[in-house]
């Protein structure tokens, strides 16, 4: 007759045995998972590009040229119209800047600029008397950088966001959980959770157009030249002569995001 | 999605607050399981005998707020049906795609751990307990295994102290990273720091022991039970120990902001002197920062020399105070983060939602069920110490008393 003492022991140790086991395979197999996983990731395609396996490969930047923006908010209506933007909501915006005499800076961006500016000067909680007229003025068109180190990207738990082999910053509606982590990390305050999706949304500088051959809606739209996109992969293209022939800077360059949006004319008031 | 009231220039795509009550309080409830953790391992691995009255609650506790700490993070996802691509798809580079992994482990420890404590308990039980029904169950969470010979109880607690020294780490872990979560964001001034887990960390050591000294003094109170001096001595001085380190450095990290004065030092200036300025600076600094440290510090420094109703009072009130100051802490982080654009130019008003998903109901409940739960496991298992604490009715046998053995003495 066997003791259920022994019976048990060996139950025990089994049990125990059992435990080890399986937490040395999930330990394996969780790590197997995680690097396969990760190769999945749709960065590999920027990464080849990067690395020059296909030197015809298109790459696309942005050119915003900040000093002739007049600030009508056409390519805000027509991203909005391209892309079933929201309200309340902006892939693409305009702020104004207003500069006055005793330093202060007005920056504004009604509605993000979507049906332009009004005449009469920014509101300034001022006394009458102290009313002046404004030093100098602008306004920066923005819109997501797609930048080459994104924040954004990086922080996308599921691997929704990703970069398309032409350096185009995208997000996956069927993956995306809509956890806002991205939204947090985006330093240009480029995206937002979507109401009607519940996904994360934001600028794609009209992936369906432009990979057939068309311009960004905001791009085609513009009356002032102020927004120039292309193939800067290719050296005759406009917007590789744009960059070759002026001094361009980049938002917030001191995060390191490197982006592929760049501006002409940028002022060091300009966040 | 609500709209807020803005005042300077807000980035058009910033109107809207989007991580909100319950991302404050998932930071709340996992630090609450660390600091649980560690005061049970204190006394299970460290021999720190005094907490013997609350180790085994404590322990419970942890477990009890764990189960929970994923539920507000998936009542604010806006696809909370994909939540578990997070585990099946994880993005390695992401600080969020870890949490799953980080969160079950710890389960799995902690769960084993609990077992290893309460098996004797569970042996006994499933031949002693009045209804047949609890006697099945009894063996059921036994797992059939009814070994309680004292070489088997050795090795229960070589396995328990091995897993409690992975635990703590991992306790650790956890919530560091949580922290991490938020110090790794380098677009939001407010959040970037190297700090931020290490901070993040220590207040949830705060807030776990004075949950557990608070609880711990309710229930005797309620019950009518005798209130173990040294116990809530050592639960006050450690409490007291680790908030002085965390207040320390979250003052340190804002001085280092203040001092360094970048670009952002003005808005993050104008950020807690307007809209954080009552829950900063009166909530989490004077309330719940000066006064516990006062109160708890008298108790520490004039030992044997003040009574123990005063310390029991000072430490119940302490105690609900340094909750308060890590809900703060939490609020203070996680709203105060998103309270500015990141035009640096503008603010954000938040109003807290009350109905909605998101809103304070919801948060109540949500931080309810962890006190459910320990409600319904203290119906089953002796949370307060030995077995021979169970309610005498609920089982056939009276408990024989502890027979310390030699070298394990703190298993029954
Ligand atoms: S601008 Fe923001 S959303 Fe666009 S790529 Fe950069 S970090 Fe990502
Ligand atoms: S909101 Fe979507 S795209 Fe953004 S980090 Fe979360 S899962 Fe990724």
């Amino acid at each position: 007759m066997t003791s259920p003492w022994t019976q048990s022991e060996i139950s025990r140790r089994e049990f125990f045995e059992k435990c080890a086991e399986t937490g040395a395979q999930t330990f394996v197999f969780g790590g197997l998972f995680l690097t396969t996983a990760n190769l999945r990731l749709p960065q590999e395609g920027e990464r080849a590009a990067a690395a020059g396996k296909e030197p015809d490969q298109a790459i696309y930047g942005f050119v915003v040229d900040t000093t002739t923006c007049i600030g009508c908010g056409s390519c805000v209506r027509a991203c909005k119209a391209e892309n079933e933007v929201p309200d309340g909501f902006n892939r693409t915006w305009v702020e104004q800047y207003t500069f006055f005499p005793n330093g202060e800076v007005i920056v504004n961006s009604p509605m993000g600029g979507e049906n332009g500016f009004p005449e009469n000067l920014p509101e300034r909680n001022l006394p009458k008397e102290l009313e002046q007229l404004p030093v100098r003025g602008f306004f920066v068109p923005k819109l997501c950088n797609h930048c080459t180190d994104t924040p954004c990207i990086q922080v996308c738990p599921v691997g929704a966001s990703f970069v398309t082999k032409e350096g185009v910053v995208l997000i996956d509606d069927e993956r995306c959980v809509g956890c806002g982590y991205c939204v947090q990390a985006c330093p240009f305050g480029s995206r937002f959770l979507n109401p009607d999706t519940m996904c994360a949304d934001k600028c794609t500088w009209c992936y369906h157009r432009i990979t057939k051959g068309l311009m960004p809606a905001c791009v085609q739209a513009c009356p002032a030249k102020a927004r120039i996109f292309g193939n800067v992969s290719d050296p005759n293209s406009e917007i590789s002569r744009i960059l070759a022939t002026n001094r361009v800077q980049v938002l917030k360059s001191y995060l390191g995001t490197r982006p592929r949006t760049r501006y002409i004319g940028l002022d060091s008031e300009v966040v | 999605m609500n709209h807020f009231v803005t005042e300077g220039y807000v980035l058009p795509n910033q109107m809207h607050i989007y991580w909100t009550t319950m991302i404050v309080l998932y930071p709340y409830i996992t630090g609450i399981v660390a600091g649980a953790f560690i005061i049970s391992s204190l006394h299970h691995v460290f021999d720190r005998h005094e907490l013997e009255p609350v180790s085994r609650f404590a322990m419970i506790m942890a477990f009890a707020f764990l189960l929970f700490a994923t539920l507000p993070l998936m009542a604010h996802l806006g696809h909370p049906e994909r939540a578990f691509n997070m585990m099946f798809t994880p993005n390695a580079t992401s600080a969020m795609a870890g949490f799953g992994f980080i969160y079950s482990t710890y389960l799995l420890i902690l769960a084993v751990e609990i077992w290893l404590l309460y098996r004797a308990d569970f042996v006994f039980l499933s031949q002693n307990a009045r209804h047949p029904l609890m006697r099945k169950l009894y063996w059921l969470l036994a797992l059939g295994v009814m070994d309680v010979s004292p070489e088997a109880k050795a090795l229960d607690r070589k396995v328990m102290i091995f897993l409690a020294s992975i635990g703590i780490p991992a306790a650790c872990g956890l919530h560091g990273y949580v922290g991490f979560i938020f110090g790794a964001i380098k677009a939001n001034p407010w959040w970037a720091s190297p700090l931020m887990p290490v901070i993040f960390l220590l207040s949830a050591i705060v807030s776990g022991i004075a949950m557990v000294l608070v609880c711990y003094l309710v229930v005797q109170w309620v019950k009518g039970r005798e209130i173990n001096g040294a116990c809530v001595f050592a639960l006050i001085e450690s409490v007291w120990y680790f908030l002085i380190i965390d207040v320390t450095l979250e003052l340190l990290e804002l001085l280092n902001h203040a001092y360094m004065a970048n670009e952002d030092w003005e808005i993050l200036k104008a950020l807690i002197t307007t809209k954080l300025f009552t829950s900063f600076f009166i909530i989490q600094i004077l309330l719940g920062s000066v006064i516990p440290f006062f109160l708890l510090g008298s108790v520490v420094v004039f030992k044997d020399r003040i009574s123990p109703s005063v310390r029991n009072a000072f430490g119940a009130f302490g105690g609900v105070l340094l909750l308060m100051q890590v809900a703060a802490m939490r609020w203070n982080v996680v709203m105060g983060g998103q309270m500015f654009s990141k035009s640096l130019r503008g603010f954000l008003n938040f109003d807290v939602e009350i109905y909605g998903r998101e809103g304070l109901i919801v948060a109540g409940l949500v931080l309810c069920l962890p006190f459910v739960t320990m409600f319904v496991i203290s119906r089953i298992l002796p949370l307060w110490g030995p077995l021979s604490t169970f309610p005498k009715e609920w089982m056939k046998e009276v408990v024989p008393e502890r027979k310390p053995l030699k070298g394990y003495s703190k298993f029954s």
